[in-house]
């Protein structure tokens, strides 16, 4: 105790001046020579401040089915172009099947389709060929699909004009995206879950529509798809269109999306601005097909069909639809913001008004406040001048928690709260221990210089190990945890360590400090 | 000022049978209640959607009810929550059912009812069936791994038998309040797994004081000529360390009080886990974790093993 080391005195001065400079931004804004790390302020966590919470779930499989998709228009090309006839291709998930019309084809085509479709594993026997995509490609493209999800995604929240949204992967396959401050979920929640897949096709003018929805069977080369379900005659129906399967032209030819007023009707609309290529490849298609109708399909369905009455080369196409001004506006935000590359869907929500996360944030600072005032008056009470010395351990105790937690930019809960509150109720146990420890060594009979340095050196082992078990619990807690019980397994820790900190070292200081200063030898201890 | 005498000698460990018999009473009557009533899980584990939303004037229940009956919700779960014109409402999943928009449907459901003044929305949170399974699997993982962890550190630090003590009484806590979760029907949410996890460290905090005190007097008590059985030096130990135990638990009591009464109603179920978990845990680590160790002495015995060891060394 007489020798309590010089350079912990330098140490713990550092970490107060540190932890002072760090919880300052809490207080005041700090200026601009202020340390960057130093100068950030305790994020609120979305309970406390208020705002969306989703998780999203991308459907990966959907992505890797698309994809083999399009590789199978690339082995009808292939096939086409060596001129080997076709019974039937059909894609079913990562899986592509090729019958051939003549079995001895097979070796040609093998051949052919094992050089340009390097990705594929294949399996032939006789005229059926089946190819599997490789596991190792698919989860290249489940990655790439995600990746996406969180690019579109970002896209359409900024147009929201909302600050910070939080857009990460968690997980494998799940998108987490929180907007603080926002209120309307169910927007937030239409907005990001539109696939916004956009279309353009061909209605299959010389088809025969009633034979075909009679049947089921619509002539080769077409499908049927429906347009928005409207009252009419007090039914909900929708109109059938038989249109070509080929997609002449997509959402990824949209260079720009805007909202505007269709003179015709006078109502609200989205005009379109097509890319380069799309720009050319619309002209192209306008000027084949003057006098025919081509539909523009939203997610499925049919939008509207309107009739080419001349080429158009200006790249732009209007949407109408009998939309509200926020129907056309968010069309508007999706379309720009590009298609999203899979399915997904919202698993899970967490949503917060604003008075909630207020009403939680003044509970939980008034019980902060109150709790801590009452161990404060406990240990003063109990222990007296070693109450004292502990009670400022335990306020440098709470500074170092909220200077760490800004340092680390972690964020604080309402758990997390809760963590505090806990951390100052087992801050003081290591003193309780300390201090129990040399009144057990004063009832011994030895000198107060004897018993203090016998109750900091026999409690340490004891501390350490009591501490660190309560920190396995706290690690396992965040590796589990999600959201706020992370935020509460971080404050735990944090305090954990800080505790451990102020107890052993800054109490023993103040000790070193005041009742043993110079070499004193106290008679009593007030303890 | 000091309450508890320093010359305390309570005979603790000659209290174990009734100690033990209480402990298995309880032990026994939580794992029925856990059986026969279950917990009542909340939405995290069960999946579903919960709407909270505050009133201008503290509704009727039935009329709430009445409100989104049309809206096909009339089955769902209505109940007053935190101050009197706050109203929790917990909607389950249903099959087919696009369940990210339940909870705009509900809250316009209700604006149409009590259009004369409009409800103010609190909190929604939504819990699709999949996650719920994984935070389910996840949580029982997490109490497993914490168990075993711990099981690894106290073996290294003491012995294995004291580690099975420690494991012990804190699976005996955890079971203690996982059954008066099912007594008072209160709900089990994420939440409350964590302030579960936290009284798993906490009995632990207090076990490993008693224990570390257990050492450090068995290790003295080598040292003597006379020596004393273990039970006696154990059940000094745990005098000794009393004043602590109770002290740590009075203090923290105190903050998990105040967070209890002021915290405001989420927060109130894992202040009420926190509250009985400290109170069981203070009690485990002094009539459940050493008594359980000791009665281990003769399976797990590194001195009788080191004897062992000693003589076979000593074989030519």
């Amino acid at each position: 105790m007489h020798s309590f080391a010089r350079w912990k005195y330098w140490l713990i001065a550092a970490v107060l001046l540190v932890s002072l400079m760090g919880a300052l931004p809490n207080v005041i804004r700090v200026p601009g020579w202020w340390p960057g790390i130093l100068s950030h302020p305790l994020n609120l966590g979305l309970d406390l401040k208020g705002g969306v919470h989703l998780v999203l779930d991308v459907d990966v499989e959907k992505a890797v089915a698309r994809s083999v998709e399009e590789d199978l228009g690339l082995v009808r090309r292939l096939l086409r172009e060596n001129r080997i006839r076709y019974q039937r291709l059909e894609a079913e998930g990562p899986l592509l099947t090729v019958t051939l019309r003549d079995p001895a084809d097979g070796p040609a085509a093998e051949k052919l389709l094992d050089d340009q479709l390097p990705t594929y594993s294949m399996r032939r026997s006789g005229a059926a060929i089946r190819l599997t995509l490789d596991e190792k490609e698919a989860e290249e493209i489940r990655k790439f699909a995600v990746d996406q999800v969180i690019e579109v995604v970002r896209n359409r929240i900024d147009a929201l004009g909302t600050t910070e949204p939080v857009i990460v992967k968690q997980g494998k396959r799940r998108v987490l995206v929180q907007i603080p401050g926002y209120e309307d979920t169910a927007r937030a929640k239409a907005l990001i879950g539109r696939t916004a897949l956009l279309e353009f096709k061909l209605v299959d003018e010389k088809g025969d529509l009633d034979k075909a929805l009679a049947t089921g069977h619509p002539p080769p080369g077409d499908i049927i798809v429906y347009g928005k379900k409207e009252m009419r005659g007090g039914k909900l129906v929708a109109q059938p269109y038989l249109l070509k399967k080929r997609t002449e032209l997509s959402g990824s030819e949209v260079a720009d999306a805007r909202v505007s007023i269709d003179s015709r009707f006078n109502e609200y609309a989205v005009t379109l601005k097509f890319n380069n290529k799309g720009a050319r490849r619309f002209d192209k298609l306008t000027k084949a097909h003057v006098g025919e109708r081509f539909a523009i399909i939203l997610e499925g369905v049919v939008q509207s069909a309107p009739v080419i009455r001349e080429r158009i080369s200006g790249g732009t196409a209007q949407i109408t639809g009998n939309f509200t001004p926020q129907e056309a506006r968010d069309l508007a935000i999706v379309l720009r913001a590009g298609a999203l590359p899979a399915p997904v869907k919202v698993v899970e929500e967490r949503s917060i008004g604003p008075s909630l996360g207020q009403d939680s944030v003044e509970q939980g600072a008034e019980s902060i406040v109150i709790g801590a005032l009452l161990v404060l008056l406990f240990m003063a009470v109990y222990y007296r001048a070693f109450g004292l010395i502990a009670n400022v351990a335990l306020l440098f105790n709470m500074l170092l928690i909220v200077a760490a937690m800004s340092m680390i930019g972690a964020t604080l809960t309402l758990p997390g709260m809760a963590g505090i509150v806990l951390t100052i109720g087992m801050a003081v146990d290591a003193n309780v221990l300390i201090f129990e420890r040399i009144r057990e060594e004063l009832h011994l009979g030895k000198t107060p210089l004897a018993a203090i340095d016998g109750g900091y050196d026999k409690a340490f082992s004891t501390i350490v190990d009591a501490n660190i078990t309560t920190l396995i619990a706290a690690i396992v807690l965040f590796q589990f945890g999600s959201g706020p019980v992370k935020g509460f397994a971080v404050t735990l820790s944090v305090g954990i360590l800080a505790s451990m900190f102020t107890a052993i070292t800054v109490t023993r200081a103040i000790v070193a400090l005041t009742v043993t200063r110079g070499g004193r030898r106290p008679a009593r201890l007030s303890i | 000022m000091q309450l508890i005498p320093p010359d305390i000698d309570i005979d603790f460990i000659g209290k174990r049978k009734i100690a033990f018999l209480l402990s298995g009473l309880m032990v026994a009557a939580s794992i029925v209640l856990l059986v026969v009533r279950g917990l009542n899980f909340g939405i995290d584990f069960t999946g579903g959607t919960l709407v909270e939303v505050r009133f201008a004037t503290p509704p009727q229940i039935a009329e709430v009810r009445k409100a989104i009956t049309p809206a096909g919700y009339g089955q769902a779960i209505i109940q007053r929550f935190g101050a009197p014109n706050e109203i929790l409402i917990r909607v389950q999943n249903r099959e087919g059912e696009k369940s990210s928009v339940i909870s705009a449907r509900v809250l316009d459901a209700l604006n149409r009812h009590f259009h004369a003044s409009p409800v103010e929305m609190r909190r929604v949170e939504y819990v699709g069936p999949q996650v719920g399974r994984e935070l389910t699997r996840a949580g029982i993982m997490a109490v497993l791994i914490a168990m075993v962890a711990i099981l690894l550190y106290v073996t290294f630090r003491f012995e294995f038998r004291f580690a099975l003590g420690a494991d012990a009484a804190l699976l005996h806590d955890v079971t203690i309040v996982l059954g008066l979760f099912s007594l008072t029907g209160k709900e089990f949410t994420l939440p409350v797994v964590a302030a579960l996890l936290t009284v798993i460290g906490y009995s632990l905090n207090d076990t490993i004081v008693v224990f570390d005190r257990i050492r450090e007097n068995l290790e003295a008590n080598r040292r003597r000529k006379r020596r004393l059985d273990e039970m006696t030096v154990a059940n000094h130990s745990i005098n000794q360390t009393l004043a602590r135990t109770l002290m740590t638990s009075f203090t923290t009591l105190l903050v998990v009080f105040a967070l209890f009464l002021l915290g405001g109603a989420v927060i109130h179920d894992f202040a009420f886990a926190l509250i009985a978990g400290i109170l069981v845990g203070t009690y485990s680590s002094i009539f459940v974790a050493s008594p359980i160790m000791l009665a281990l002495k003769g399976m797990f015995d590194r001195e009788k093993e080191e004897a062992a060891i000693r003589e076979l060394e000593a074989r030519p």
